[in-house]
């Protein structure tokens, strides 16, 4: 197996760096990362049973390792204001990525905080796998070449004000934006054109001593957080392009349906406030002057629809398909012994929305000799050349700006809205403001694949000689790019994994089992390519730990050793086990609780950290069949009550942004395990809005939420995007289990419960607005 | 067309449109104020929450031609004015959010702090103060999960106001 061994350049030590000053007439500089990175691997980690593929190369190595030849193309500027900036190549969906990366440079560069300025950079295509957000990797990926860069600038700022003031570089110091020394000193701002070079240099840097570090480490607030509150944060569809009026597209009754004709053409174009009406291969598009008015058309129009590729298919019809697809699950061959057992369960997982609150949205404004998109993007430079293809201009005319995203969940990773509003604009022929009705997003958007997850155990008194996991999927949709990544650097991945799918080579990637279970494995099966699906906040992980997590639980009962003792006893990874001690220790592992609630405890290993969680349920009658008033309906049922949750990733570089993805993951981890699904029935999901898509409410969130930061020593950040989700998920199911006491077959446990919802319509297929809202005041 | 009339964030506002648009397009796509967010249209979501005359109100669903020439009509934009807050920046809900850096991904939070507002003013006028339960009723939908410094934030901001 080839594990890649970060050198250091120049062989000097491992904080030295070789940058660049970029020719510029203020000062630009940029990382050389094409020789270093981050740590990627602890290779002579020896443990009691074979090491899963992640502990040694993880899917952050592999998307770091894509991001490095491209480093030294992302870079600071220093102006004469004094301010630094930068313009990310990732996308802020709220992770809190820009707030992170402005610490970043602020700690390197000494300036303030305030005074870097990060904005998201447009596609560019000269960054190639460079500029994919995803895999909880933006950190993991940019932590070095930001403080090379920065370093470079603050070199040259040195050396400029040494010239200036007539001291040498040593005697000089630089804080917070102003180099001082004995003969006096020079702000950034007044350094930055001298510190400028005309033409390119390379320069060697050392970074600073992580111990001396002011600024990374530290509880800061989100540098976006005054324009959020006070409504100037911008996302698409506040963005005012001359020209963009609403646009919306009526779609099929069936998923993925697609128009022959619109029979009412001249009736809608005759309504109010609309402008346009279009064909396009996702739906039949109508552009007006308000999305009021655009709701009213969509809801009027009279579509021959072709049916979707999956007409008349019901939940159980996709769960028959994955039972066909499952491989027989094999445990090694073991010694014949008469008192070894085998101890087998089997899960499923439901489809789910990962809706975000801002819909799939983007303004198009596509012309004959060039196009201009907004979106918020993950993977803009696979949409720039998708929307090129799609409407028939060279990649270099068509310019895609990537705009803040009102969450993604992995929604994000792709461009469904982009690429629809720039078909329907060059249909129109004049400039979209796109949002899909929220009906649209739930139903038609992207979903996290149906899946089963089988796992089979043979165990030998107190312990596990083989554990196999056997999981099957709806395919899930790599289209985005991350699929050209892997084909780009096949090479790169450990031998054997070469020849993986990409879907499969992102499992092995991603799917670490930090317990000594023996001979263990664990294998990914997608079929199915028919369905809108993608990632949601994480990939397989949620799934797979949560049938992990309850096995081990299971495993545990046949020993007769409680949850807890038995992680003590299988867990392999010390930073694991610190974490599962702290959860325990802070939630009262074992305490005494009612009949009908119950704790549960579950761990997690990826993006470089690792986590675990405890989590006390309520399941007793009363708690619930509560009630909530208002809305369409308020699913309630088991309340979580209590987590507890220890995060370790290395470097913390905001651990007051860790603790708030920690937060929101929770929320999802519930949501997953109890509350969230969509059904399919006949074709197409139910679920067309919030109060039928039951995403954690404020009834369900935990009243009493602690997130621990655990102290690390690491000088390497991990990633923390998705997480709180994996263990949350994991404990909120087993916890169930314990309260209920009975072990839950399907996930979410409510989704065959009768439904809380009447299904809104599929003809026409957004609702209406309601008109009652003055009787409604609080 | 109709001429709609009604006063907006402090001053009266007049603005061509059907009786029927709802007060969330003519504030977003007429008026181009994008403060108050699209989540779903139906009043389930709650993103884009207001006031109405000092009372929380969803937009997505009340016609513009059912407003009063009088009716005041307040958006997060204009939330700081009506603490009085000659020239300030925030309202004390939306300082306490900051203070909890509440918000992550943000869409959601204007709706929030709107809501949060309209829920202190409520329980004053009952009399009492907020509960565990009264935070349990929000219906504003964060899709980031920040419910648990949503609560916090609320009981600070309330102890602010």
């Amino acid at each position: 197996m080839r594990i890649s061994e970060p050198q250091p350049v120049s062989g000097v030590g491992r904080r030295s760096f070789l940058g660049y000053v970029v020719g510029a007439t203020t000062l630009v500089t940029a990382a050389d990362l094409a020789l270093g990175g981050p740590a990627a691997a602890d290779v002579a980690a020896v443990t009691p049973s074979l090491p899963s593929i992640p502990e040694l190369y993880d899917l952050n190595d592999f998307l770091t390792e894509c991001a490095m030849p491209t480093s030294s193309l992302i870079a600071i500027a220093v102006h004469p204001d004094g301010t630094a900036s930068f313009a990310l190549p990732r996308a802020e969906v709220g992770q809190g990525v820009t707030t992170s990366t402005a610490m970043i440079i602020a700690e390197e560069l000494e300036l303030p905080v305030e005074k870097v300025v990060v904005t998201l950079a447009p596609a560019r295509p000269e960054l190639l796998f460079n500029q994919l957000t995803g895999g909880s990797n933006t950190t993991i990926s940019t932590y070095t070449p930001l403080r090379v860069a920065a370093a470079v600038a603050k070199k040259a700022l040195l050396e400029a004000a040494a010239v200036l003031l007539g001291d040498t570089v040593d005697q000089l110091v630089a804080r917070a934006g102003v180099v001082s020394g004995p003969s006096g000193s020079a702000t950034y701002g007044e350094l930055a054109s001298r510190a400028a070079s005309p033409t390119g240099r390379k320069v060697d840097v050392t970074l600073k001593d992580e111990a001396t570090f002011r600024v990374v480490g530290t509880a800061r607030s989100r540098i976006d957080a005054r324009d959020a509150v006070t409504g100037r944060k911008q996302f698409a569809t506040d963005l005012q392009v001359a020209g963009a009026l609403p646009t919306m597209v009526c779609r099929a009754p069936t998923l993925n349906g697609t128009p022959r004709a619109l029979r009412n053409t001249a009736a809608i174009l005759a309504m109010p406030g609309v402008t346009d009406v279009a064909v396009v291969d996702t739906g039949v598009a109508v552009r007006a002057e308000t999305f009021g008015q655009c709701i009213d058309a969509v809801r009027a129009m009279d579509v021959d629809w072709k049916d979707g590729p999956v007409a008349g298919m019901s939940d159980d019809d996709v769960l028959a398909e994955l039972r066909r697809a499952q491989n027989p699950i094999k445990l090694p061959n073991l010694p014949r012994n008469p008192l070894l057992r085998t101890v087998s369960r089997d899960f499923v997982f439901y489809f789910r929305s990962n809706s975000a609150m801002d819909t799939n949205s983007a303004v198009a404004d596509v012309r004959s000799d060039g196009a201009e998109v907004w979106s918020a993007l993950k993977s803009p430079i696979v949409a720039q050349q998708e929307i090129a293809k799609a409407v028939g201009l060279p990649v270099s005319k068509v310019k895609v700006n990537v705009v803040s995203g009102g969450g993604s969940f992995g929604r994000r990773l792709f461009f469904d809205g982009a690429l629809e509003a720039a078909k329907v604009s060059k249909a129109m022929g004049k400039p979209v403001k796109l949002m899909w009705h929220r009906a649209d997003d739930a139903r038609v958007g992207r979903t996290h694949p149906m899946s089963t997850s089988r796992i089979t155990a043979a165990v030998l008194g107190k312990n596990v000689l083989a554990f196999t996991q056997a999981h099957t999927s709806i395919s899930t949709d790599f289209t985005h790019g991350l699929g050209e990544m892997i084909s780009a650097n096949l090479a790169k991945l450990p031998t054997g994994l070469g020849n993986l799918g990409f879907s499969e080579t992102v499992f092995t990637l991603t799917q670490e089992l930090p317990y000594n279970v023996g001979l263990a494995s664990q294998t990914l099966t997608e079929t199915d390519l028919r369905f809108n699906t993608g990632s949601m906040r994480n990939i397989y992980s949620p799934d797979v730990r949560t049938a992990n997590e309850l096995m081990m639980d299971v495993l545990a009962k046949q020993m007769g050793l409680d949850p807890l003792a038995f992680r003590r006893k299988f867990l392999r990874n010390a930073r694991v086990k610190a974490c599962l001690e702290k959860v325990a220790a802070v939630g009262q592992w074992g305490r005494f609780m009612p009949a009908g609630t119950a704790q549960g405890i579950a761990i997690h290993k990826e993006y470089k950290g690792a986590s675990a969680c405890l989590v006390e349920i309520d399941c007793r009658p009363a708690t619930v069949n509560r009630t909530v008033p208002g809305g369409d309906a308020s699913v309630t049922g088991p309340r979580v009550t209590k987590v507890v949750y220890a995060i370790d990733v290395g470097l913390a570089i905001n651990p007051r942004g860790l603790e708030a993805q920690m937060q929101g993951g929770i929320n999802d981890g519930i949501a997953l395990a109890l509350t969230s699904s969509m059904h399919l029935k006949d074709g197409h999901f139910l679920e067309a809005s919030w109060d039928n898509y039951f995403y954690t409410r404020q009834w369900n969130t935990p009243p009493d939420v602690q997130v621990i930061v655990m102290p690390s020593d690491s000088t390497q950040p991990g990633g923390a995007g998705e997480a709180g989700v994996a263990a949350t998920m994991a404990a909120t199911a087993c916890a169930y289990a314990r309260a209920m006491r009975a072990m839950p077959a399907y996930f979410p446990v409510n989704h065959k419960a009768p439904l809380a919802f009447t299904p809104k319509p599929y003809i026409p297929p957004i609702p209406q607005s309601p008109t009652n809202g003055l009787d409604l005041t609080i | 067309m109709p001429q709609q009339t009604f006063v907006l964030n402090g001053e009266q506002v007049t603005v061509d449109a059907p009786d029927d648009v709802r007060v969330l397009w003519v504030l977003r796509d007429l008026l181009g104020v994008t403060g108050p967010k699209y989540g779903c249209g139906i009043n389930v979501c709650k993103a884009c929450t207001s006031h109405i005359n000092g009372r929380g109100f969803n937009p997505c669903s009340v016609q513009v031609g059912d407003l009063e020439p009088t009716d005041e009509v307040t958006t997060i934009e204009g939330l700081p004015a009506t603490v009085g807050a000659d020239g300030a920046e925030l309202h004390p809900m939306q300082q306490a959010w900051l203070d909890r850096d509440v918000a992550q991904c943000g869409y959601c939070q204007p709706g929030q702090i709107m809501a949060a507002v309209a829920l202190v003013k409520k329980v004053r006028r009952e009399g009492r103060s907020i509960t565990q339960q009264d935070l349990d009723e929000i219906r504003n939908i964060c899709r980031c999960g920040t419910y648990t410094r949503i609560r916090e934030a609320i009981q600070d901001g309330a102890a602010r106001m």
